[in-house]
Order: structure tokens, then C-alpha cells, then sequence
């Protein structure tokens, strides 16, 4: 872990201190397991969002995906008897296929990420309302899956296995970013493209793979969010989804040009957002303020996080003058 | 204005407008200006001129309060400073006429010329008075005799066109000294004629110039004097009468070459790359054809702008050809990226280092296994063992100065950094290295050390080609040197032919004055 994950996770166990301090409920089993759905949940596509934002790209239309993907999923094992393994893998091959579109168009057709995703995010709003004429999709009173209920909303030992599968996807994922060629190639392309091409890389392959593992990703978080929710409007289903996605890897220290961040950063992220959202509810700040609280701290913590750099960089230079005092034309 | 003095080289007569003494300017690692002196008299014409790196654009930048020097004083009208200011700069009415022209060709003339500066109508919109504006620029064009209106869009001139726009904006600022950077390097030679008539100009209007070219017969013809720079320092001085294109010359140079290596002793090997009838995006109909054999070094020469880089680009897989075909070793390659090129042991150290040979932010060893990832990883993870045990062997071999292979790239000097992108490549085993400007912003030492690298990759019986505007690099380091003017190769100088007039003869479209042989190439 980074020293800014560090101070990241002390942040978070500060703030769990003060809100358990002030509402005990906090702590109780319940609420943990409730926080924990919602950070397995939130922490999936966030984690796809993050490989897009390390090669320089934003993945906006995340949120209307999950509106898109979890209609049809719903609306195929519920009105149309698919088999649920089959159109779970279905479901991940779409999502594939949405990265595949985006990441084709921005590495080989050389669109801005931020236009291509931003036209995704309306597209596929529009066609999740179309495909149910803009009804709510859900299951028949009495339909009922009780493997897939129980790998998305079941619990084991009290845990969410939600939050055991974000664990998994974790792991895999760290490995693939931290320690493998592609995640290398991912770190140079977003540091500096150019000079990855230059170093014979193939950059634009890695791009699209990159939005493709954001697009599955995306589409497994739909599926547990479709049997989270068990109905999906889609009008407002995953409304703003991207955004916390975005935050918390702004938040877990990403930089949007690229080429910065790591996966332990970007759940740290995730965890304090549904933390922040979480503490919203237990102290009884009304919930309308919900987004304003979470803009407000991802602001404050980008602000100290950078005043800090612009801190530390000074006391360096302070120092390396006090090093080698006045060395006019002595510099060799 | 000033009067305009009888004598037209500066004796001591008149009171120098502007004189700089004992300037000094360095940088880590390199001395840019050392204990430079000089003098410009009103109305007079000074040429200056030197090699790439001899410190002309530091002075440039230091007579523009860019750069403060770290000695020396600068007076202007008797006022002494110890630096200017890019304000007092342009408030003592010197005016520079850059070598990139900064025009924008969306906007007419007039609103280019005084652009942020209109005049405006009386009243509290603050409109530009278009009428005043139109005759100010109108009089400022007659006066260095362009023949276009002030309305006209600057997209429809011709380059020596807009440069006279560029010194019609110098003068719209009550100039009195211009400094005109390599005008002429971009224009035609009737262009040119003009451009040296407007100097004239300038001359009798009172207003001193200073020219910088490395056309020498130009500044033959207008300069009053001229300063010859030379590794930061003022070479010599020539009075008008002393003007002379081979004293020039020997200043510029100076003393016996530096750059050159242990000449190969070997035959050069068999073609290792040949590139048919290439054609680049930027000369879409002049293809070239070009051979490297193992073995040698081959110097490309040229003029900036004359498809040097471009023609290396295209060889690297970097950008697509129009046209033509790559072989090597006599085979033809589907050479489509980088990569490609790279896979076929064709590899590049890109002119821009910063942007394109390395990751600043990256470790050494990083940088350095980066094009060679497969070898460095077991069932597709990065083994990090074998990155560091190569980073390592070739820091030592190529002696990196640097605490450790985990260093950040972007820490290094120059010269450090530059064998960190040739590192990358030697981890490799080349079989063609095309290098863009090896050396450039790179200190003395480690050029002698880039050079030696590069003889010995040669006996290895690599091939290696060589971008170049150093003329006593490209001289003294190849073992042939192809010129390239404008798209196309306009002769290939085998030793004996190899000298510093032939090349640049070439480099302006000329013919060479060859030893023993009719001239070859086009």
C-alpha cells in the first residue's frame, strides 16, 4: 500500500470512528452487511472504471450499461425462460461487446473517450426505455432462482457475497494491473503514449482491452444490481452510476490524464464513498444533501492531497538549495 | 527615431544603442554564453552567425528577457542592466522576427499586425476602429515594401509574404533594433531578394538588425559586421571589409574536428535495410530509395523541414508510407507500426527524447525492458529479476549515472537519459538502429561517449543510420553521409567527398564538387 492509500484508510476508520461515536448503529451487523452489498456492488464497476481512467480515458455511459444490461437480463430468464447461467454469460459478452464498440471507436477512429462514452451514456439510456416501452421490469410474483439469488444477494456467514465476489474480482485484478505485461503497458500508454508506440507496444489493442474489461465489468455489476434491486425502471436505474465510479478513483489517487492509481486506491475509494453515503443516513442529515456531502469531501480530499504535493515539492527544492548553496556557474 | 548615422559600421562614433559586455549564461552541464561582448550601432546590420548549440539562441533569448544571464551587463541607450525583462525588452524597442512564423492565418493582415493592440472608437463600446487601423498597417506595409493590401487573410500569402507581415509587426512597435532569426531558411531565392531589400531598408531608416543565418552568402551581402559564435563563445569579428564566406567558415569550426571517431576499418557488409521508393505524407511525390549496409554508419544530412525525420518515421513503423516498400536483409516486410519495425530488430532513438524515447515518470529499468516485455515475463507476469539484471548490465556497460535502476528517468541529465533510450534498444540486439538527432541538448562528454557507442555497435556489424544537424557530428562520425533537400536524397558523399561544403551544397539543392567521380545521385 502507498502512503496515500494509507492516509486514504485512516481517513476511512476516522470517520467510521466519529459516525459509531454518534450512532452506535453504525456498528451493528446489519448496517455492516448493508454497506458492504453496496461496496461490493459499487467497488465492481468501479474497478472497470479505474483500468479505463489509468490509459487516459472516462467510461461515462457505466451508468445507463447497467440500466441497459439489467433490463435485458431481467427481462430474459423472467419473461423470455432463458436458462440464468446462459444469459449471465450472455449479459457479460454484451457488456464486452459495448467496451469493444467504445474502445474501437477512441483507439482506432481516434474520438475523445470523453464524446464516445458521453453518446453511450445516452443511447443506452434511451434503449433500456424503449425495450420496456418504459414500464419497470421485474419478476412475476413467485418467480424465484435460488442459486443466482443466493451468489448475488445471499450471504455467507453474514457476509454479503457480493462483497466476496468484489474480494475475488479483486484479487484477479490486482494481479492483471500490479504484476502483469498488459498492466505495465496499461502504466506506460497512460503515462505516455506516444512513447509507448515509440517503444513498439501496441497501443491501441491495450486501449480497447482496457474499455472491454470495463465493459464486463460493468455488465456483472448490472447483474447483481438487477437482483439487488429485483426491479429495474429504467429511466432512473443507475442514474449517475459513472460518477461514483469516477470518484472513487479519484478519491483512491488516479489521475484523469492517465498512467496513476492503483486497485487497493480505487476500494479504498469506493469504501469511503458508501461510507460518506452510509453516514448521511445515520446522522440524520437529510437525504437530499446525500450528493452534495460526497462532492464536498472528494473536493476537500483532492485539495489536501494536492496541496501536500505542492508542499512536499517545495521543501525538497528548500532543501536542495540549502544543499548547494549559490553554486552560479559551477554546475556541471 | 534617431538619426541616422553617416558612417554605417560602428567605429565608436555614435553611442551604441544597445551593448552587452561580458555575458555569461549557463546551463547544467553546458556553458550556452561565455564572456560575450558586443555592440550595435544605430542603423547598423550585424550578421551573426555559428553551428547549432554555439549560443546564438541563448543570446536571442537573454537580448529578449527570457533568460537572465548569470553575468555580464546589457545597456541600452547607456542605461546599464544586469539582466531585461521581456517587457523592458520590448519597451527599448527590440523586436524579434522568429524563424517559425507566429501568425494567425485566420485573421487578416492588419488584425495580425496590431492584434491586442487595435485602435479603438471614442465611446464606451471600445470598438476597433477598422479605417485607422487599415491605414497604420497600410503604411507600415509600404514601408517594407509589401505588395498585398491590409485586408487580406494572411492564409493566401506566401511565406516570405507573411514574413515581411512578421517585421511589419517589429516595426508597428517603434522598434529599433530587429532581430531576424533565420528568415531566409524557408524561402525560394527570389523570395529571399526581397527580404534582404526590406534589411536594407530597415538600415537606412535609422533601425539596427541583427541577421542570423547559416546562408553565408546573404549575410556576404547586407551585413555592416559580423560575429561569429562558436561553443558559446565570440569566435571572431569580421568589419565589413573582412566579409568573407571561407573566413566565416573557419571561424564557425574553428578547430580540428572533435566529433571524429576511430574511422571504420572494415568493409561495410551486406545491405541490412533497403527502403524502395519510400514516400512520406509530407512529400507524398518525391520517393526516396535508400541502402544500409552492416557495418557502417550513414549520416543523414539536411536542412530542417527537408523529410529527414519524416523518411525515419516511416521506416520505424511509426507513421504510415504513401508508398514503397522496406527490406531487409533482402526480405520485404509487412511494415504496418512500431511494433512491426521492432520485431524485425528495426529500432529508433526518436528525436524528441522527452516525449518519445522514454517515460519520465518510469524507473530506468522499466524504460529500459519495456519493448522487449515478453522476454522479461513468465506466463504473462512481469519478472522483475530479469528487467533489473538487464537495466543493470547496461547501466554498467553503458556507464548511467544514476543511484540505481529504480531511479526515475525523468531525474537524469540529458545525456543520461539518452543512454537510457539507447539502452533499451541495445538490451535488444539491433540489427538496424536508426538514431534523430542523437546528441542534441546533450553535454560534451556524453557525446564523445554516444559517438564511441555508436562505432562499436558498427564493428558489430550493425547498421546505422544517423540523423544529424550537427554538421561536425554528421562529418566526423559517418562513414557515408546521404543529404536530403527538400523530400528527396540530393546526393550520397562517400568519404573522400565528405566535407562540410559538399554537404551543404547538397543540403541547398546544389551540385557537389566531387574528388575523382561523376556526381552520383539524383
Amino acid at each position: 500500500m502507498s502512503k496515500k492509500d494509507i492516509g486514504l484508510l485512516l481517513l476511512i476508520l476516522v470517520v467510521g470512528a466519529v459516525v459509531a461515536a454518534i450512532n452506535p448503529r453504525f456498528l451493528l451487523p446489519i448496517n455492516l452487511a448493508n454497506t458492504s452489498n453496496l461496496i461490493g456492488l459499487f467497488g465492481i464497476l468501479s474497478i472497470g472504471q479505474a483500468f479505463v481512467i489509468i490509459t487516459g480515458g472516462i467510461e461515462l455511459s457505466v451508468g445507463s450499461s447497467i440500466a441497459l444490461l439489467g433490463v435485458l437480463f431481467i427481462d430474459f430468464i423472467a419473461t423470455r425462460g432463458m436458462d440464468w447461467p446462459v444469459a449471465f454469460i450472455l449479459i457479460l459478452i454484451l457488456g464486452g461487446l459495448i467496451g469493444l464498440a467504445h474502445g474501437w471507436l477512441i483507439a482506432r477512429l481516434k474520438l475523445q473517450p470523453f464524446v464516445v462514452t458521453l453518446c453511450g451514456l445516452l443511447i443506452y439510456r434511451g434503449v433500456a426505455r424503449f425495450y420496456t416501452a418504459d414500464g419497470t421490469a421485474g419478476f412475476a410474483f413467485g418467480q424465484n432462482f435460488p442459486t443466482l439469488e443466493f451468489l448475488t444477494a445471499g450471504r455467507t456467514y453474514g457476509v454479503p457475497n457480493s462483497f466476496i465476489a468484489l474480494i475475488v474480482i479483486m484479487a484477479i485484478m490486482w494481479v492483471v494491473l500490479h504484476r502483469s505485461v498488459f498492466g505495465r503497458y496499461l502504466y506506460a500508454i497512460g503515462k505516455n503514449e506516444e512513447a509507448a508506440r515509440f517503444s513498439g507496444i501496441r497501443t491501441g489493442r491495450i486501449i480497447m482491452a482496457a474499455y472491454v474489461i470495463c465493459g464486463v465489468l460493468t455488465a456483472l455489476a448490472a447483474i447483481y444490481f438487477a437482483m439487488y434491486t429485483r426491479s429495474i425502471s429504467p429511466a432512473s436505474h443507475g442514474n449517475f452510476y459513472e460518477l461514483y465510479a469516477i470518484a472513487a478513483a479519484v478519491l483512491g489517487g488516479f489521475s484523469l490524464r492517465g498512467g496513476e492509481g492503483s486497485i487497493v486506491g480505487v476500494i479504498l475509494g469506493t469504501i469511503l464513498l458508501q461510507e460518506l453515503q452510509n453516514l448521511v443516513n445515520l446522522l440524520g442529515i437529510p437525504s437530499s444533501l446525500n450528493f452534495s456531502v460526497m462532492g464536498g469531501v472528494i473536493l476537500i480530499g483532492v485539495l489536501v492531497d494536492q496541496q501536500w504535493g505542492a508542499f512536499r515539492t517545495r521543501r525538497r527544492l528548500v532543501r536542495a538549495a540549502r544543499a548547494e548553496p549559490s553554486t552560479e556557474g559551477q554546475r556541471n | 527615431m534617431l538619426n541616422v548615422p553617416e558612417t554605417s559600421s560602428f567605429a565608436g562614433v555614435e553611442a551604441p544603442f544597445l551593448s552587452l559586455s561580458g555575458v555569461r549564461k549557463s546551463y547544467p552541464g553546458v556553458v550556452a554564453l561565455d564572456n560575450f561582448s558586443m555592440e550595435v550601432a544605430p542603423g547598423e546590420v550585424i550578421g551573426l552567425v555559428g553551428e547549432n548549440g554555439a549560443g546564438k539562441s541563448t543570446l536571442m533569448k537573454i537580448l529578449g528577457g527570457v533568460v537572465k544571464p548569470d553575468r555580464g551587463t546589457i545597456t541600452v541607450d547607456g542605461i546599464e542592466h544586469d539582466q531585461l525583462s521581456v517587457e523592458g525588452s520590448m519597451n527599448a524597442g527590440i523586436a524579434f522576427v522568429h524563424q517559425e512564423l507566429n501568425l494567425f492565418d485566420n485573421l487578416d493582415v492588419a488584425a495580425n499586425v496590431f492584434l491586442g493592440r487595435e485602435p479603438l472608437r471614442a465611446g464606451p463600446l471600445k470598438l476597433v476602429d477598422r479605417a485607422k487601423l487599415r491605414e497604420m498597417v497600410g503604411s507600415l506595409l509600404k514601408r517594407v515594401g509589401a505588395n498585398f493590401s491590409a485586408d487580406t487573410p494572411v492564409s493566401k500569402l506566401s511565406l516570405a509574404q507573411q514574413q515581411m507581415v512578421e517585421i511589419a509587426k517589429a516595426l508597428s512597435i517603434n522598434s529599433r533594433l530587429v532581430i531576424l532569426d533565420e528568415p531566409t531558411s524557408s524561402l525560394p531565392l527570389p523570395e529571399t531578394e526581397k527580404l534582404l531589400a526590406v534589411i536594407k531598408g530597415l538600415k537606412a531608416d535609422g533601425i539596427s538588425v541583427i541577421f542570423i543565418s547559416h546562408r553565408l552568402h546573404e549575410i556576404e551581402r547586407v551585413a555592416d559586421r559580423v560575429l561569429v559564435l562558436r561553443d558559446g563563445i565570440l569566435a571572431g569579428v569580421l568589419p565589413k571589409s573582412a566579409i568573407d564566406h571561407d573566413e566565416m567558415v573557419r571561424l564557425m569550426i574553428g578547430r580540428a574536428l572533435k566529433a571524429r571517431t576511430a574511422v571504420s576499418m572494415q568493409t561495410p557488409g551486406a545491405v541490412a535495410l533497403s527502403a524502395q521508393d519510400i514516400r512520406t505524407t509530407t512529400y507524398p511525390h518525391h520517393p526516396v530509395s535508400l541502402e544500409i549496409r552492416r557495418g557502417e554508419i550513414l549520416g543523414l544530412a539536411g536542412l530542417v523541414g527537408s523529410g529527414r525525420t519524416e523518411l525515419a518515421r516511416v521506416l520505424f513503423g511509426i507513421d504510415a508510407r504513401l508508398g514503397g516498400e522496406v527490406y531487409t536483409d533482402g526480405k520485404k516486410l509487412g511494415l504496418h507500426s512500431a511494433a512491426d519495425a521492432v520485431a524485425n530488430g528495426i529500432f529508433l532513438v526518436p528525436e524528441d527524447r522527452k516525449l518519445e524515447g522514454i517515460l519520465l515518470d518510469f524507473p530506468i529499468a522499466q524504460n529500459i525492458s519495456l519493448p522487449d516485455m515478453p522476454a522479461h515475463s513468465k506466463r504473462y507476469l512481469v519478472s522483475v529479476r530479469s528487467e533489473n539484471k538487464t537495466a543493470e548490465k547496461q547501466r554498467s556497460s553503458l556507464g548511467i549515472r544514476a543511484p540505481s535502476v529504480a531511479t526515475r528517468t525523468g531525474s537524469l541529465s540529458g545525456g543520461n537519459q539518452q543512454k537510457v533510450v539507447l539502452a533499451k534498444w541495445l538490451a535488444m540486439n539491433p540489427k538496424i538502429i536508426i538514431m534523430d538527432e542523437p546528441t542534441r541538448g546533450i553535454d560534451i562528454g556524453a557525446k564523445a561517449e554516444i559517438y564511441n557507442l555508436m562505432r562499436v555497435l558498427a564493428e558489430a556489424g550493425v547498421a546505422v543510420l544517423m540523423i544529424s544537424s550537427d554538421m561536425e557530428e554528421v562529418i566526423g562520425v559517418s562513414d557515408r553521409v546521404a543529404v536530403m533537400h527538400e523530400g528527396q536524397i540530393s546526393g550520397i558523399l562517400d568519404k573522400d567527398d565528405l566535407s562540410q561544403e559538399n554537404v551543404m551544397l547538397l543540403a541547398v539543392g546544389k551540385k557537389p564538387r566531387l574528388a575523382k567521380r561523376e556526381p552520383e545521385g539524383r
